[in-house]
């Protein structure tokens, strides 16, 4: 069953397309990571998922409800840390959970906001202002807020951010156990693409507000092909030969560096070239990583 | 909606900026109070001296209900800039700190939080309007004593009855909550337009002078449009001191000169409050949050 369904979604700001007809669909269960760079699309997508952006065309289905007719029924099963974790600072982290508990059509008890306070770590600083947090506290407070009513659906839009390593290992746990263990339906973007790779069961890559791959995690990583990284010693005579050979066609522009796709098996044979042609070589590095997958898709050949 | 209103009033009440327009209005009633009482006396003279020669008052002129309408004519040009700190940031102050974001992601629709928010401030309003009655009212009445109102008018005086004073003074709190849920309106609306909480007061503050002004000025240009202008009427709570005489030129107890000009007034203002509310509600609802 599908739990959200977006079929041509387009947003435009004047000119802009910022998402650009998006279709895509998430079934019940799976962690849906949404990749993509900086101004990609992804955040404006995930607020018209939360209905705080209007499309400029396109349907969004949620729960197998149209989002536009029944967006208060929808967004009652919804949790949702949209970007930075923006709270009250004059309030507590206890106010702020009481507060949002009020807002449910289902009894939010006292226990349950102390079990939700918990389970973000946050028991101990529960009654002080969260003038007095860092950024990692106020972002699992943003997360406490969204599982406070127990949501089918939870939508988490940049969730590491401003977490110190600790803090992005257990939000990693959080969200791997939300689906595992509880069953939920979880969609998380992220920029920190390693992130995804650890927790989504399914990826979308998006660029420039087009879908540029779609499917599950373990198929997208093709364990055949790698990108290689190449450090000499002169980067410019090196790309210049490697023009002029038969990897003029694997080379990848990149701002920074020099890079190539290739077949595994051909590392080899690469390794022999740049000895053979002179070429003073510090390091060849295989990158397998979704990483590689998403820069080769979302560059400029 | 009542959670929501509880939700936005508890927010109110745990933000240190509210308690500005409060400690505001205590500060400037208590030493206007202090003054009077200090030197008080010279005040009165100073008021009477035109009307020394033709007319003797007996009684005690400065009593509380004189040092009230004193404060009222004070105090009542400046409060809609204590308002205007509150309701002007009411959706723009989230805007700012993001968490529009948090509540718009909630069941209840954009309408409803928007309504809940007005329905806060507008409490807001009526407390510090509650508060500035009891502070001029009830405590001028507690430190001077009670008599007869007695008013100088620009080319006339009034002498109410010390027991046909209380009432006039309700009803014009009544009217200047109009006033100030106007204020309040507009801030609101100045409000759903910004994403800063800077803006918006500066912006409610200055329509209100803008407007002031030209009610006041006597231009007949100016003077097709006063009729409509909220900034005209807000002041009108001074028509429930002015009083019917009979045939013999004596006061009618109980009477209202005017109460044309106030129902008139409380019309144009409460048009102006659904104007601007609803003009909130239809830019909320179209508005792409983005912030």
């Amino acid at each position: 069953m599908s739990v959200i369904k977006v079929q041509s979604l387009s947003k435009n700001f004047g000119a802009l397309k910022a998402v650009d007809q998006l279709s895509f669909e998430v079934e019940a269960g799976q962690v849906y990571g949404f990749l993509g760079q900086n101004g990609s699309g992804k955040s404006t997508t995930i607020r018209m998922l939360l209905s705080l952006i209007h499309p400029s065309e396109g349907q969004i289905e949620i729960f197998g409800q149209s989002l536009t007719n029944n967006r208060s029924a929808i967004l009652e099963q919804v949790g949702a840390v949209i970007e930075r974790p923006d709270l009250y600072p004059y309030l507590t982290a206890q106010e702020h959970l009481t507060l949002f508990a009020k807002l449910r059509k289902q009894k939010i008890s006292a226990s349950k906001i102390e079990a939700t306070l918990s389970q973000v770590g946050l028991l101990a600083r529960a009654n002080d202002k969260v003038q007095t947090y860092s950024l990692g506290m106020k972002q699992r407070l943003g997360i406490g807020i969204a599982l406070l009513h127990d949501p089918a659906l939870i939508i988490l839009d940049e969730p590491t951010n401003g977490l110190d390593p600790q803090g992005i290992a257990d939000i990693r746990q959080l969200i791997k156990s939300l689906s595992k263990d509880q069953g939920k339906t979880v969609l998380v973007s992220s920029h920190l693409l390693s992130e995804i790779e650890q927790i989504a069961t399914h990826i979308l890559i998006i660029h420039q507000g087009k879908k540029m791959a779609e499917g599950p995690t373990s198929s997208l990583l093709d364990p055949n092909k790698t990108i290689v990284q190449i450090k000499t010693l002169d980067d410019l005579d090196a790309k210049q030969k490697l023009m002029d050979s038969v990897y003029r066609s694997n080379i990848l522009e990149r701002s920074e560096g020099l890079y190539l796709s290739i077949p595994k098996l051909e590392i080899p044979a690469l390794n022999t070239f740049l000895v053979a042609s002179n070429i003073a070589l510090l390091s060849l590095e295989s990158k397998n990583s979704l990483e590689d997958y998403f820069l080769q898709l979302t560059s400029t050949y | 909606m009542w959670p929501i209103i509880q939700i936005e009033l508890f927010k109110i009440y745990k933000r240190p900026r509210t308690y500005i327009a409060f400690g505001a209005i205590a500060a400037l009633i208590l030493v206007i109070q202090m003054g009077l009482k200090i030197d008080g006396e010279a005040y009165a003279a100073f008021l009477m001296k035109d009307i020394n020669d033709t007319l003797t008052v007996d009684g005690k002129v400065l009593n509380g209900y004189l040092i009230c309408y004193i404060l009222l004519q004070l105090l009542l040009v400046h409060v809609p800039l204590l308002v205007a700190l509150i309701a002007a940031d009411m959706l723009s102050g989230e805007a700012n700190l993001g968490t529009l974001r948090l509540l718009f992601t909630t069941p209840y629709s954009r309408t409803q939080w928007v309504l809940a928010k007005f329905v806060a401030a507008s409490i807001y309003t009526i407390l510090l309007l509650i508060w500035l009655a009891f502070l001029a009212l009830f405590v001028s009445m507690w430190v001077f004593g009670r008599d007869d109102l007695f008013l100088m008018k620009s080319n006339y005086v009034v002498l109410i009855q010390e027991q046909d004073v209380f009432w006039r003074y309700l009803g014009a709190f009544v009217f200047a909550s109009f006033s100030l849920l106007t204020v309040a309106a507009l801030g609101f609306l100045m409000s759903s337009l910004a994403n800063n909480s800077i803006g918006p007061i500066v912006a409610t503050i200055s329509a209100i002078v803008f407007f002031t002004i030209l009610s006041t000025l006597n231009i007949p240009l100016f003077n097709v449009v006063k009729p409509y202008l909220f900034t005209t009427h807000m002041n009108n709570w001074k028509e429930f001191f002015d009083i019917q005489v009979n045939e013999s030129n004596d006061a009618i107890t109980g009477s209202i000169l005017n109460v044309a000009k106030i129902k008139n007034s409380m019309m144009v203002l409460t048009v102006h409050i659904g104007l601007f509310v609803g003009a909130s509600v239809w830019i909320m609802k179209k508005k792409d949050i983005l912030s």
